[in-house]
Formats: C-alpha cells, structure tokens, sequence
C-alpha cells in the first residue's frame, strides 16, 4: 500500500499490519485471552456490581447505603 | 450497630494493593519508555540519521509488549469498586464520573488510532505525521494517568464537591476545582515525571546488557545517552514535584506527615530524619522514645511543610490531643472529630426518616446539622483515636526507600552521564552491571511512592468523610480472600508472559539496518 491519501486508505493501514503482524501477534492473543477471561470470567461470576444485583432503583440504592452508613461502626 | 468485619476490610485492601501495584508495574514504564522512545525519533526525525529510526523502533517493539500485557489491568479496580466498595462507589460516583468519562474517551482513541499508526505506519505516512503520531499515543497514555490520578488526588482532598443526603451522594460542584486542586497538579506530575525516571532506568540497564554481551554498542550507548537525560530531568523534576506534594500532605493530610516522619510529637523548628529505626510496637499514648536512633536535618521538615524553619509541625500524639494553632483556629481533637462526625451520621439518618415521614422541619434541622458537620462525617466510625493513625512504620520505611533510592538513581544517572560524555562508559562493566542490576530498584522506588501515598492515607477511602471501613460491600470476606487468590494466579501468569516476549524480544535485539523489517 502507498501512502495515506484517504479513510480507506488508513483502515487498510490497520488490515495491513493486523495481517503482517510478526512479534505482535503473541501480544495479540494475549490481550484478547486477557479480556476474555477480565470481562466473561471474572466480571460475569465474580465480580458482579454489588447494588445492581440487588436493587432495582436508585432510591432502593440510596436507601441501602444510607444505612449501610448510618448503621456500621469500628 | 453493625460491627465492621476488620477481615473483611483487610482482604479488600489487600486485593485492591495487590491489583494496584501490579498495574502500576506497567503504567510507569509505559510513560518513560514512551517519552524516551518519542525523543529518540524526534532525533531521527531532525536529523534523518537511520540509526535513530532503528534505535526508536526498538524500544518502540518493548513499548509495545509492556502496554499490551498491561492494557485494561486498571481495570480490574473498577470491577472491584462494584463488588468489594458498593457503599465508596454510590458515596462518590458523581464526583469519578465525569473524568473517568472523558479519559474513556480522549485517551481510547488518542491511543488507539495513533498506535496504529506509530507501528504500521512508517512507510504509509510522512516522517512528520508519523512523529506526531508517536508522541500523540504517549499524549494519550499521559492523559489517561491524568484523570486517575485526579481521581485518586480528590479521595485524598475532597475538594469541589457537595454532599447531597437524599441520593447518599458527593456531586460535583465544580469541575474545575477538582480538576485542579494543587493537590491533583501535583501528584499527577510527581507521578508521571518519576515515571520517567523508570523508563530511562529501563533503557539504561537494558543498554547495559548488550553492552556487557558486547552487542550492539553503537545502539546501546546512543540509547544511555537519551536515558541518562531523561533520568536526570525526571528525578530534579520528581523533587520539586515532591516538595510541591508535601507541601501539600503538611496542610491536607497532616497525619500522614507525621507517620512519614514517625513524629509522634511535634514543635517548632522539627527536623527531617535522614536515616532511622523505630521502635517496634510504639504506640501514640505510650512514652517510649520513636527512635531507636536517628539522623536529621535540622528544622528542615518544619521547612518543607510550611516554608519556615521554624514553624509548628503537629506529630501524632498533637493531632490525637488538637489544641495547637492552625489558620482555622485552634485545632480539633480526634476525640473532638470523633463527636462531631457521630453528630453527622445522626443527622443523615434522621434526615432519611424525616423525609420519608414528609417532616420537612426536621428533615431541614437534620439537614443543618448534617451539613455544620459533615467535613468530619468519617470519624462517626471510629471508637478511639487510635483508628485514626495509619500503619506509622510502612509509611516511614517506604517514604525513605522511596527518597535515598531517587538520590542513588540521581547519583547513577550523573556518573553514567559522565562516563558516557568521556566516551568510557562501553569500557566499564562495573557500571554496566549496576545498570541493569538497579532496574529492579526502580520499580521499587515507584511503589514504595504510592505505599507512602495510599498507607499514608489510611484509615481513609475518602479524607476525613470516608474511612475504608464504612466503603466496603456488605459481602463475605471468604470471597474476597478467593478473588484476591484469582488475581495473584492471573497477575503471575500475565507477568510471566510479560517478562518471557519482554526477554524475547531483548534478546533478539534491534533489527539489522539492512532488513528493512517492517513488521510487527
């Protein structure tokens, strides 16, 4: 490919050297195993957001975490 | 009252350190390796000399390695925040989403187009475009710490917020004042200008390797010459930026001062310690002496915390009693704080109950109360004094693990830089060695500062409004205690890829100048 004169020209920039990637390649399958297991490993099973799971609405939310913060101590 | 489960609370900051610093493994690097590798195709650019071109390339292939195994370790911590700190994420989440927005944002595609092109692009682009590109994705990696650190700078000075009792949350009443607060200028310049001093310590041991393998010399003593810059700057820079952030813990975080100092009582005219041992086991209200022995520079600490030789620094015990002199007045006792914070949190719940009862009188006097006494809202939580003093010898031995490691790395840098400058420095392996051997030491460096900055701050998520306690979910610390086991497998598998491409490609060295290799 010549130079970058045009859009297309820069996504096929990216085709390009996805396709000639030679030492990237490995860091590659890094990154998508990494977030792979990051996002439908551990976020999916055990990392799941605390009040979401268990409120549906901000006010059930605020309510929860006032007490939470009205009620602990040391 | 619900007891806090101290284990609880133990196993989320310990899964939140441990996650924190494996990320802040790869952060730094990528900040100084970026910066340095940009300078050295800046020369390339300016003088067209290949060399440059070959020797930028190369550090641009470990550039690669270390962002790639360490892209979106960071987050992680936002996983755990959901998970681990419901109650810290709902308190503050209109102050973080804002600027965590904007760094999503800006610093995903500033890096994520110009990456691109900074690997693909050499033959497809001007040299001028390509250069731009270059320092652009270092922009972008610039400007994601930037927002962090910000972030991070607020929960130590909750600073252009306000706190609204009916959705439990900080707001944000000013961006500007959060985005820069001194104490968010400073801390994101100390951290990223000390990164620098990282990366050149990188480049300079890894030099060092190929010249004590007799390997590349001309590549390896150009890339010293560009590191030992690097690292000079960093570090002069690192020490104005570090007297601008104590400057700022001596009037923000008085606490943590003490404990970096293990000053457990204050004066006028207090000295900086050098060199000392603590006394194992010493307790604020107890009379033994700190010191076991010590070095000082006189008068100096009153110095760097207030400009004046011979101005009052509080120590532990004057903090715990109050009393002494501040611009505000006199200062609370923890006790004093302990009062007013139990004021507060009476407040919020009676505000709850008035206004679900519709009581709007109450709810106003509750309200009134609240906000008289809000800036001491965390120390509702606590039962004595006690639980307001951080860990005093990590924060002591790490502030000066951080501090006479920067005065060897200055040291080294000046020698190296002298040695190099004579033209000596491919003839003497002895520097060499401590090169590459004082890598490691710089990733201690960098984390003996964030143990000083987050132990330091302890026992609060948020100053004085938050303490770690009260943020933590209502969850069982038996899971935490399992993630926590999840991340130091995943962490050490990744650190071990990270670590064997890294050699990999160190070993392979830079490409041969008639290869012509385009790929990556």
């Amino acid at each position: 490919m010549d130079r970058i004169r045009s859009f297309p020209d820069f996504i096929a920039m990216y085709v390009e050297g996805f396709k000639n990637l030679t030492w990237g390649k490995p860091l590659w399958i890094i990154i998508l195993v990494k977030l792979f297991i990051m996002f439908a490993i551990l976020r999916a099973f055990l990392f799941p957001n605390f009040l979401n799971s268990r409120f549906d609405t901000e006010t059930e939310k605020s309510e929860y975490v006032t007490k939470e913060l009205t009620t602990k101590s040391y | 009252m619900n007891q806090i489960d101290v284990s609880l609370v133990d196993w989320s900051r310990a899964q939140f350190a441990l996650t924190a610093m494996y990320h802040w493994l790869f952060v730094p690097l990528t900040l100084g390796l970026g910066l340095i590798m940009s300078i050295m195709e800046t020369i390339y650019y300016r003088t067209g000399d290949e060399k440059w071109k070959r020797t930028a390339k190369f550090w641009m292939k470990l550039f690669g390695v270390n962002f790639a195994v360490g892209v979106a370790t960071g987050i992680i911590l936002e996983f755990e925040f959901g998970t681990n700190w419901s109650n810290y994420s709902w308190f503050v989440g209109d102050i973080f989403g804002a600027p965590l927005a904007i760094e999503g944002i800006v610093a995903f595609f500033l890096e994520a187009t110009f990456i691109a092109v900074m690997y693909f692009g050499w033959t497809k682009v001007s040299k001028r475009f390509h250069l731009a590109s270059t320092w652009l994705t270092v922009g972008g990696a610039t400007l994601s710490a930037l927002w962090i650190l910000v972030a991070n700078a607020w929960m130590q000075y909750p600073a252009g917020m306000g706190f609204n009792p009916d959705t439990v949350r900080n707001e944000m009443e000013s961006f500007w004042a959060v985005a820069l607060s001194p104490m968010a200028i400073n801390k994101f310049f100390h951290t990223v200008i000390s990164s620098w001093t990282l990366g050149a310590a990188f480049v300079a041991g890894v030099s060092s390797w190929y010249l004590l393998k007799k390997r590349e010399k001309v590549f390896a003593l150009d890339s010293i010459k560009v590191a030992v810059l690097v690292g000079i700057t960093g570090i002069v820079l690192s020490w104005v930026t570090g007297d601008g952030s104590g400057n700022q813990v001596a009037e923000k975080q008085p606490m943590k001062l003490a404990a970096m100092e293990g000053l457990y009582d204050g004066g006028n005219g207090v000295g900086l310690v050098a060199a000392a041992i603590l006394t194992p086991g010493k307790q604020y209200n107890d009379s033994q002496d700190p010191y076991i022995f010590k070095i000082e520079f006189p008068k100096m600490l009153s110095f760097l915390a207030n400009r004046d030789f011979n101005s009052f620094v509080p120590g532990i015990n004057d903090l715990v009693k109050g009393g002494y002199s501040t611009p505000d007045g006199p200062a609370l006792s923890i006790d004093q704080k302990i009062e007013k914070g139990k004021i507060a949190r009476a407040a919020l719940a009676e505000y709850s109950v008035a206004k679900k009862a519709n009581d709007t009188e109450r709810a106003a006097d509750a309200k009134q109360r609240l906000e008289a006494n809000f800036d001491h809202f965390g120390y509702a939580y606590f039962n004595s004094p006690a639980d307001a003093i951080p860990n005093v010898p990590l924060v002591f031995y790490a502030f000066r693990v951080m501090v006479i490691l920067a005065g060897f790395f200055l040291l080294l840098f000046i020698v190296v830089w002298y040695y190099s400058a004579k033209n000596k420095f491919a003839n003497t392996p002895w520097l060499q060695w401590v090169c590459l051997l004082s890598i490691p030491l710089a990733y201690i460096t960098s984390q003996a500062g964030w143990i000083v900055a987050e132990v330091g701050r302890q026992p609060w998520a948020i100053q004085d409004i938050l303490p770690v306690g009260a943020a933590i979910s209502n969850i069982s610390a038996a899971s935490v205690k399992l993630t926590f086991f999840v991340f130091l497998i995943l962490f050490t598998v990744l650190l071990i890829a990270e670590l064997s491409i890294m050699l990999k490609q160190i070993k392979a060295g830079p490409e041969k100048i008639d290869e012509g290799n385009e790929g990556y």
